[in-house]
């Protein structure tokens, strides 16, 4: 597992993937910062993060890309398979490799609390709250963009596949409120709405509550969805 | 060492490998041969753990691929058809990255590393990138990947493919070198290369196994049907005339040329009729331009079997252990003379 870790972290940073991912989100959550925090001065640094949920969906389909269907594109799977580490710990590999980059973003904008209090009165557990929820649901689209990648073996359709589906799950609560009536009567809008992945980080951003709750719906959300990766690979070589 | 029983792998409703059974045996060289297509590539992904069987199983010392994997992959090397490189790696990056992949223990990488870099003759391209490399260095490198740690068995997919004849000779060398260690088994649709290094040859046409056996055994079962050639400056009827005096020939037919005739007699009864073919055309004052025998090459043995196995019809006359003794004598004989009488 170690050695799929290191390799696949250190591939990011070989073919700038790992760079641009960074960049793009440190660049952006300085516009939003400046905005925000410097210009407007509100003292809460998770409105940022509020904003900048939209901008994740496009980011990380450019990390996850690459992950599965690279491998099966240069038959590198081959290697990987027939090598003496379970598919579990391979998968594992890879997705830590992924929360590693995703992590160096992460630790930046724990800084952008730091500047607000150093120029006035700052909230700090309710931001770093809210990194680590932003955190843990950016985790969840990995899992979901390493499931698609784990699909098929161009990168092109990996990379808008997850954006499609990171979009959907995104505008889950606009959509489910347009459900026909007869429909929102049952179990599914009384669980749906209720359980979205924006709306868990909402109650960090907005409200600044520590959801557990939603935490632990993340969670279940990315193991769902290695325990899917794994699967369909295993998948492949049956059929 | 490899237990194969029954394997069988469907895509759909396309059979690649049609219940496969063999075992291999420690320390010798295995060749896998077989057209196109045969499903040398599938067996082997199957005996690797790369794909699963749809049925049978491969015990790998005594473990089943599938339920101890880690056990089973862990005495294996695999260079696959395509080298499983990652090209933004260096040689040395690559190189080290299968050395921890396969757990071999922190003191002994760098050692091991080095060991494989000098047998494949890497030393000079160590730092340069895989994306790079000419295609044979890349096979050298996928090469390196599969013996790296020195498993008890290495799998080489068609090994040379690619490669410029002077490689060739170098990685068959390098073969050789290990075979002496290690248990080899290699595919290849070219027969020279088999034959060249190979303890012993499995051909498998159709998915399935149609002859295991030495090189040596499967020329020496097929001996009877060598083939001799002879030119001889005369009329086509007085070759027939002397042909039909001499006893015990196998199938003969001549064929008219502008001096002289062209006689092919297919081995019979008379297992080397050459003397008297010499002295019937030297009392008839014919003069023999050309006498040629020809036993009946690796190739043809080949050939013949994967064609047989093909039209499937002639699978009484090879029962499934390669043996031409299954052919009996009378049954040649008895086909010989009915071409003759057709003549």
């Amino acid at each position: 597992m170690k050695a799929v870790y290191k390799r696949e972290l250190k591939s990011y940073f070989d073919s700038m993937i790992g760079y641009i991912f960074i960049a793009f989100l440190v660049a952006m959550n300085g516009i939003y910062f400046l905005y925000y925090n410097m210009m407007v001065g509100y003292p809460y640094y998770s409105y940022v993060l509020g904003a900048m949920e939209f901008i994740i969906l496009m980011a990380i389909p450019v990390l996850t890309m690459k992950c599965l269907s690279d491998e099966r594109k240069s038959k590198t799977d081959q290697l990987l398979l027939t090598s003496p580490v379970s598919l579990p710990k391979i998968i594992l590999g890879k997705y830590l490799a992924m929360e590693t980059i995703f992590v160096i973003p992460m630790a930046i904008f724990c800084l952008c609390p730091l500047i607000i209090k150093a120029n006035g009165t700052a909230y700090l557990r309710e931001d770093f709250a809210s990194i680590f929820a932003f955190f843990m649901m950016g985790s969840v689209f990995i899992a979901v963009g390493m499931f698609i990648s784990s699909l098929t073996e161009s990168q092109i359709i990996s990379a808008v596949g997850t954006f499609g589906v990171t979009l959907l799950l995104y505008l889950w609560p606009g959509i489910s409120s347009m459900l026909p009536t007869f429909l929102t009567d049952n179990f599914i809008t009384d669980l749906l709405p209720n359980y979205t992945l924006t709306g868990v980080l909402d109650k960090f951003t907005s409200y600044h509550i520590f959801d557990i709750g939603g935490l632990v719906f993340y969670i279940s959300f990315i193991f769902l969805f290695l325990f899917f990766t794994i699967q369909s690979v295993q998948k492949r070589r049956w059929s | 060492m490899i237990e194969v029983r029954n394997l069988v792998k469907r895509y759909g409703s396309h059979t690649a490998v049609d219940h496969l059974s063999f075992t291999v045996e420690k320390g010798q060289i295995y060749g896998f041969l077989g057209p196109n297509g045969a499903g040398k590539s599938t067996t082997m992904n199957i005996m690797t753990g790369y794909l699963g069987a749809t049925e049978g199983e491969v015990l790998i010392d005594g473990h089943n691929i599938l339920e101890e994997p880690e056990k089973a992959k862990q005495s294996i090397g695999y260079l696959p058809e395509i080298p499983p490189l990652y090209t933004d790696m260096t040689v040395g990056e690559y190189l080290k990255f299968v050395a921890e992949l396969k757990k071999i223990e922190r003191k002994k990488q760098r050692d091991e590393i080095r060991k494989v870099i000098v047998m494949t003759k890497l030393q000079e391209v160590e730092n340069r990138l895989i994306r790079n490399l000419s295609k044979g260095y890349r096979q050298r490198v996928g090469l390196a990947q599969a013996i790296i740690g020195f498993p008890d068995i290495i799998i080489l997919d068609e090994p040379t493919v690619g490669l410029d004849p002077k490689q060739i000779i170098e990685i068959r060398e390098l073969i050789r070198e290990l075979a002496k260690e290690h248990t080899i088994i290699l595919s290849s649709h070219i027969l020279a290369e088999i034959s060249a290094v190979c303890d012993h040859i499995m051909i498998i046409s159709g998915g399935k196994l149609i002859a295991s056996d030495t090189p040596e055994n499967l020329e020496k079962q097929m001996s009877d049907a060598g083939t001799l050639y002879l030119d001889v400056k005369t009329k086509k009827e007085n070759v027939q005339e002397m042909l039909s005096g001499i006893q015990g020939l196998g199938k003969w037919s001549v064929e008219e040329k502008e001096y002289s005739c062209l006689i092919t007699i297919q081995e019979g009864k008379n297992k080397d009729p050459r003397e008297e073919l010499f002295y019937a055309c030297a009392q008839a004052n014919y003069p023999i331009l050309t006498m040629q025998y020809k036993k009946a090459s690796l190739e043809e043995v080949f050939l013949e079997l994967t064609e047989a196995a093909k039209k499937g019809s002639e699978r009484q006359k090879y029962p499934r252990r390669f043996g031409m003794s299954g052919r009996k004598k009378e049954q040649i004989e008895e086909e010989e003379n009915k071409d003759e009488s057709s003549l």
